[in-house]
């Protein structure tokens, strides 16, 4: 293993390099074109033996993954808000017909008005797509879910395609060290894919076939299925990659839960953050624990419900805006979640960080402060408020 | 065909990949039938104008007339529409 400096998006690239991947077909968008300006400069240098296909939209790039995909060939591709939103039809397509593509998101705000920075608009707005989606902290994190989120996609029980969500110029132009996986290391992980079908002359298949009244349903209903076995080859995978890197990883993951009255919980760099406050919150005594998704597509659900179990009080922060909608998307899946419990927590959601709106430590505290509060009385003050939006 | 006949998620190909070629036979239309062509074999003349317009290939040649393959037709009535001798008729399916 070595440790080497990198931004987020360079940590991504540098993964599917290691990954093998035989095709990338991607457009370029910040702030995810590091990610395949990296990789482009792999395939020219000889790095690697990949395809490269350029493209003239996003829409094309998914297109040609899906192809390749089909083909039987490793598939990785990248993009970022606009970009994503331009993919949203093909997305569905890929999931429907169970390509195992990873892709990097570099979540960034969807206009109007234009905006290049950091929220999880774009991803939310695609959340029904049937990708699984796991939202990342930092640049090592960004590495390794890429190397594992292979692994998951390809699995028998799986095929499906893995979105690894990385907040824009956040995660992904920060530099960060990253410790790297030996290129063999990598490779005796991942292995050769071994697609269920594939396009061979000598065995022909038909893909993308017709399916009206009376056969649509029963496909949607194997995709089900399929995310229904996400979990445990998630933590197959992890246990295997921990064997190799010594790093943890699962569905969600906690801090000061053992004990917390008082709760946040979140997705990506806000987990760091809000950490370290409720370290220095612990530090004086106050009962504050954190629970950060790293797998947000398929929910884990019951993971969710255990460790708030006996949670008082817990603020959700949204950093995505569901307009119309009671809460954000997250919010709303734990409230789902959490609403056959005995003794649900009082719960409140925070919508923050829209357009990359800086969240600071100093935020969370009062967070922090309202749900102890609210663990104290019983009384959620506000249900939705906007965190570090201008009256 | 009835519903009951058609597999479930369970035992059907992964995305609706369909694993072999000529296959389509397999896939019966007649039920996305409304009116099924019936053949007056009295007035048939065997002319097959049907059998060449009938854009599912569903009618069976036979010595002195034509026949209907129901599991195909999909009842569009184009054979009833070109029969100079109005040997077919369009009646409701009953179901």
């Amino acid at each position: 293993m070595t440790v080497m400096g990198m931004t987020g998006d360079e940590a991504v690239a540098h993964a599917a390099k290691q990954s093998k991947v035989d095709i990338v077909a991607a457009y370029p968008i910040t702030p995810q074109t590091i990610i395949v300006e990296r990789f482009s400069k792999y395939v020219a240098d000889g790095e690697v033996h990949t395809g490269y296909v350029c493209v003239e939209s996003e829409h094309s790039a998914l297109s040609a993954c899906i192809g390749s995909s089909l083909a039987g060939a490793r598939v990785f591709t990248a993009t970022s808000s606009q970009g994503l939103a331009l993919m949203h039809e093909m997305m569905y397509i890929a999931s429907g017909l169970r390509c195992p593509i990873v892709m990097g998101v570099a979540n960034r705000a969807l206009s109007a008005p234009i905006n290049i920075h950091g929220d999880h608009s774009d991803m939310m707005g695609s959340r029904d797509s049937g990708w699984i989606q796991i939202y990342v902290e930092n640049a090592q994190e960004a590495y390794d879910w890429t190397v594992q989120g292979f692994k998951i996609a390809e699995d028998k029980d799986v095929q499906l395609p893995v979105s690894v969500n990385l907040d824009g110029f956040i995660i992904t132009h920060c530099m960060e060290g990253v410790d790297v996986l030996d290129d063999g290391v990598v490779s005796k992980f991942l292995q050769t894919r071994k697609p269920l079908f594939k396009l061979d002359p000598k065995k022909p298949v038909t893909v993308g076939a017709l399916c009206f009244t009376d056969y649509y349903f029963e496909f949607k209903r194997q995709q089900v299925e399929a995310f229904s076995h996400v979990q445990d080859v998630l933590d197959r995978v992890a246990k295997e990659f921990k064997g190799i890197s010594g790093r943890s990883y699962s569905a969600i993951e906690i801090y000061g839960m053992e004990d917390a009255e008082a709760a946040v919980l979140c997705l990506g760099s806000t987990a760091g953050t809000a950490r370290e406050v409720a370290r220095r919150l612990r530090a004086q005594g106050k009962k504050v624990g954190v629970v950060k998704i790293w797998l947000y597509r398929p929910f884990p659900v019951d993971e969710v419900k255990a460790v708030l179990k006996n949670v008082k009080a817990l603020a959700v922060f949204d950093r995505a805006i569901s307009l119309g909608a009671q809460h954000g998307a997250v919010c709303s899946d734990v409230v789902s979640a959490l609403h056959t419990v005995d003794k649900s927590p009082r719960i409140f959601n925070i919508i923050f960080g829209l357009g990359g709106r800086d969240v600071k430590p100093s935020d969370i505290e009062y967070v922090f402060n309202e749900a102890l509060e609210t663990a104290k009385t019983g009384v959620v003050k506000q249900e939705t408020s906007f965190l570090g939006v201008r009256e | 065909m009835s519903a009951n006949e058609k597999s479930g998620w369970k035992s059907l190909p992964m995305a609706a990949t369909v694993t072999e070629p000529g296959s389509s036979l397999k896939y019966k239309t007649g039920d996305w039938r409304a009116f099924r062509p019936v053949v007056d074999k009295e007035k048939c003349v065997n002319c097959l104008l049907c059998w060449i317009y009938c854009p599912d290939s569903a009618i069976m040649r036979q010595e002195k007339w034509v026949e209907i393959n129901y599991d195909y037709c999909k009842g569009c009535g184009i054979c009833a529409h070109e029969c100079p001798k109005h040997a077919i008729k369009m009646e409701e399916e009953q179901k």
